[in-house]
């Protein structure tokens, strides 16, 4: 089912001649029940997949923002098993939408792949991103994930070398996510033009859709995105707008900023 | 079954695995860097200009060879097996770790990466890389924990005589995890310029095997120079493992001399029941942190868990995946000692011997001092003595109840 709903999510950004924009929001942050609240909302803002991060004790790729919500969702006490069940219980009420895992592999490792790849299977989970698990050494957990229909997602970036992106392209499923810049998560002013020269490389050894993430902060960023890319990444910027929020306004305002990335609206002026 | 002896010749594999640990775990951003540290390292092992350099800088500018020392009055107090010191703590900066920290200065250099990041704990490796860099030109910064800034004031006062840039670290754990992640990044966001000087025998292929390689001339020599005095190999050899890198330093050349004993002794905090420690190989379990599969102190999440210890150096949840190796397949045991028996061992070997040892190197001294009780005099115990104990005079002073 997960390349699926990857599949047809890409399939009709293409036809509605549009970028696809995929949200990232940090599981159990604020809290739990924000979570679960949030996910559906900013689908109906137009997010037209979610990316939902698993809080990991040492992020070695997030800048300040995204650390600081993992930091909050474990004093929650948000654990990968919460995670499978949050996606769970959105499955049911956001049954089209692709719901993409993103996380460090400890936790994952940690809880067996076996039963990690069934437990995803069950919650009904799409896609699999883990950030420090190149292709090198994800052998296993792709097989894994392959025998239960999930789909793994490769990170590439402006540093890769042609064989690292050849043989990532080779095992991937749903589509890939290319970093634009060579830095950690964050907010940034403009999107690099570094991105453009990885995507032209990555095209050539794919015919799998693109997302590209990074850096991606405002509705500009999504719309240069969707020239080169069939899909945009925003995390961090979308974070901060959570982290600004008081719990009262969380969902409002997160959907005002989602409406604003997917160009339902017109942006406000210096709002970044 | 795999023979040891001839497995540590044949290990790191091309996946850079020690059995099932080690490996590279690391964004793929990185992923380049890596390679091309790899590519560099495997050239400059066997290039002469590189190793006589390397081993000129180690001999006139670092002190190399380091004596090694019979404690005779701790032998005595102890009334059992000879103590030999291998006295790390005579080389310059203080402790063993400058044979690393010159090594891939002087490789960071030849690949024309001019900006070098480290991170520290107790701030000896933070010293010995400021150190190097100031002595080949290079650009030096040092991430600290901020809990570790505030314990470790001298040597980071030493950092910046030598002007380096210490950049205390505020985020999770404050300690020298946290560090090594802010290193990380750093490195994720400059790679193009900027070469990673990691302390421990730690963190994504090729550092577990470069560093170990620059640090066995610590065992060489000790093997050598024992083998001169006493005519024989000794019965067992000592060291504490925080990362790893002094006591992997020392065991590697041992690893073939099946008769040795090899102990390494971990930080037991306020006492492993406690939950308070740093004793990784002893509490642990295999899990991935910083690059590498190896044993690692978690929750029943996968989380990190924090890590306790008197000795800044040895604070870290995880540990070497040669050690981890070496645990495995039997080679090496593991023990652990806790801050007050390190804190004893410190005072003794201060009043019999007239030397301060680093708070760390107190651990592997007071696994000695019991483990000679036991034994008889025609026995050899040999002693890593990592470092030199002057950076952690406010630490003994106050758990001391001692005023400076």
């Amino acid at each position: 089912m997960g390349e699926l709903r990857i599949r047809r999510m890409f399939e009709k950004v293409r036809e509605q001649k549009r970028p696809g924009l995929i949200v990232f929001v940090t599981a159990g942050f604020p809290d739990m029940d924000a979570t679960m609240e949030l996910v559906p909302a900013l689908v109906a803002a137009g997010a037209d997949a979610v990316e939902l991060g698993v809080p990991f004790s040492d992020p070695l790729a997030e800048g300040p923002v995204i650390q600081e919500s993992s930091f909050k969702a474990l004093q929650n006490g948000t654990s990968l098993e919460d995670c499978l069940d949050i996606t769970e219980a959105l499955r049911g009420q956001i049954p089209d939408t692709p719901l993409i895992l993103m996380g460090y592999y400890n936790p994952i490792y940690n809880y067996g792949l076996i039963p990690f790849a069934q437990g995803c299977h069950q919650a009904g989970v799409d896609g699999l991103i883990t950030v420090d698990l190149p292709g090198f050494e994800s052998d296993h957990l792709v097989a894994e994930c392959q025998s239960h229909e999930i789909s793994t997602i490769p990170l590439l970036a402006p540093t890769s070398t042609d064989e690292s992106i050849k043989a990532s392209c080779a095992e991937a499923s749903g589509f890939i996510y290319c970093i634009s810049v060579t830095g950690v998560t964050g907010a940034r002013e403009q999107v690099s033009g570094r991105s453009i020269e990885l995507l032209d490389r990555v095209k050539s050894n794919t015919d799998l859709p693109l997302a590209v993430g990074f850096g991606i902060s405002n509705r500009t960023h999504v719309e240069e995105v969707g020239n080169t890319a069939d899909a945009a990444v925003v995390g961090s910027a979308l974070i901060r707008v959570m982290l600004e929020s008081p719990r009262k306004e969380l969902v409002e305002r997160t959907s005002r900023f989602v409406r604003e990335l997917a160009g339902v609206t017109l942006p406000n002026q210096g709002v970044v | 079954m795999v023979d040891i002896n001839q497995a540590n010749r044949l290990f790191p594999d091309d996946r850079g695995r020690f059995g099932d640990f080690g490996g590279k775990f690391i964004p793929e951003t990185l992923m380049a860097a890596v390679s091309e540290l790899e590519s560099a390292y495997t050239e400059a092992k066997e290039n002469d200009d590189f190793q006589t350099r390397l081993a000129n800088l180690l001999h006139s500018y670092a002190g190399r060879p380091t004596s090694l020392y019979l404690a005779e009055n701790l032998t005595r107090a102890c009334g059992g097996a000879k103590i030999y010191l291998k006295r790390e703590d005579l080389a310059h900066t203080g402790a063993h770790k400058i044979n690393n920290a010159l090594g891939q200065a002087l490789l960071a250099k030849r690949m024309g990466k001019n900006r070098i990041i480290a991170e520290t704990g107790a701030g000896q490796h933070g010293v010995a890389s400021a150190t190097a860099c100031a002595m080949l030109g290079l650009e030096c910064i040092v991430y600290m924990g901020s809990e570790d800034v505030k314990r470790q004031s001298l040597n980071v006062f030493r950092m910046k005589l030598l002007e380096a840039e210490v950049i205390p670290v505020d985020s999770g754990t404050k300690t020298l995890k946290d560090a090594i992640n802010e290193a990380i990044r750093d490195w994720v966001t400059n790679v193009e310029t900027t070469h990673y000087l990691i302390g421990s025998v730690v963190g994504p292929h090729p550092y577990p095997v470069m560093v170990r390689d620059f640090q066995t001339a610590i065992g060489r020599e000790a093997r050598a120079q024992l083998l001169e005095i006493e005519g024989k190999l000794p019965d067992y050899v000592l060291a504490c493992v925080g990362g790893g890198s002094n006591s992997i330093g020392m065991f590697y050349p041992f690893v073939p001399d099946e008769d040795v004993k090899l102990i390494g002794l971990e930080a037991g905090g306020e006492g492993v029941e406690t939950g308070n420690h740093s004793a990784t190989l002893s509490a642990g379990r295999p899990g991935v942190l910083h690059g590498a599969m190896s044993y690692l102190l978690q929750d029943e999440h996968g989380q990190v868990m924090e890590t306790h210890s008197i000795s800044a150096g040895l604070d870290y949840p995880g540990v070497g995946p040669e050690h981890s190796y070496l645990k495995a397949s039997g080679r090496a045991e593991y023990r652990d000692v806790t801050d007050g028996q390190a804190l004893d061992a410190f005072h003794l070997l201060c009043r019999t011997e007239g030397i301060i040892p680093a708070l760390e190197s107190s651990h592997a001294v007071s696994a000695a001092v019991d483990l000679a009780k036991t034994l008889t005099p025609d026995q050899v115990v040999l002693v890593c003595l990592s470092g030199r104990g002057d950076k952690d005079i406010d630490i003994v002073a106050q758990s001391s109840g001692l005023q400076i």
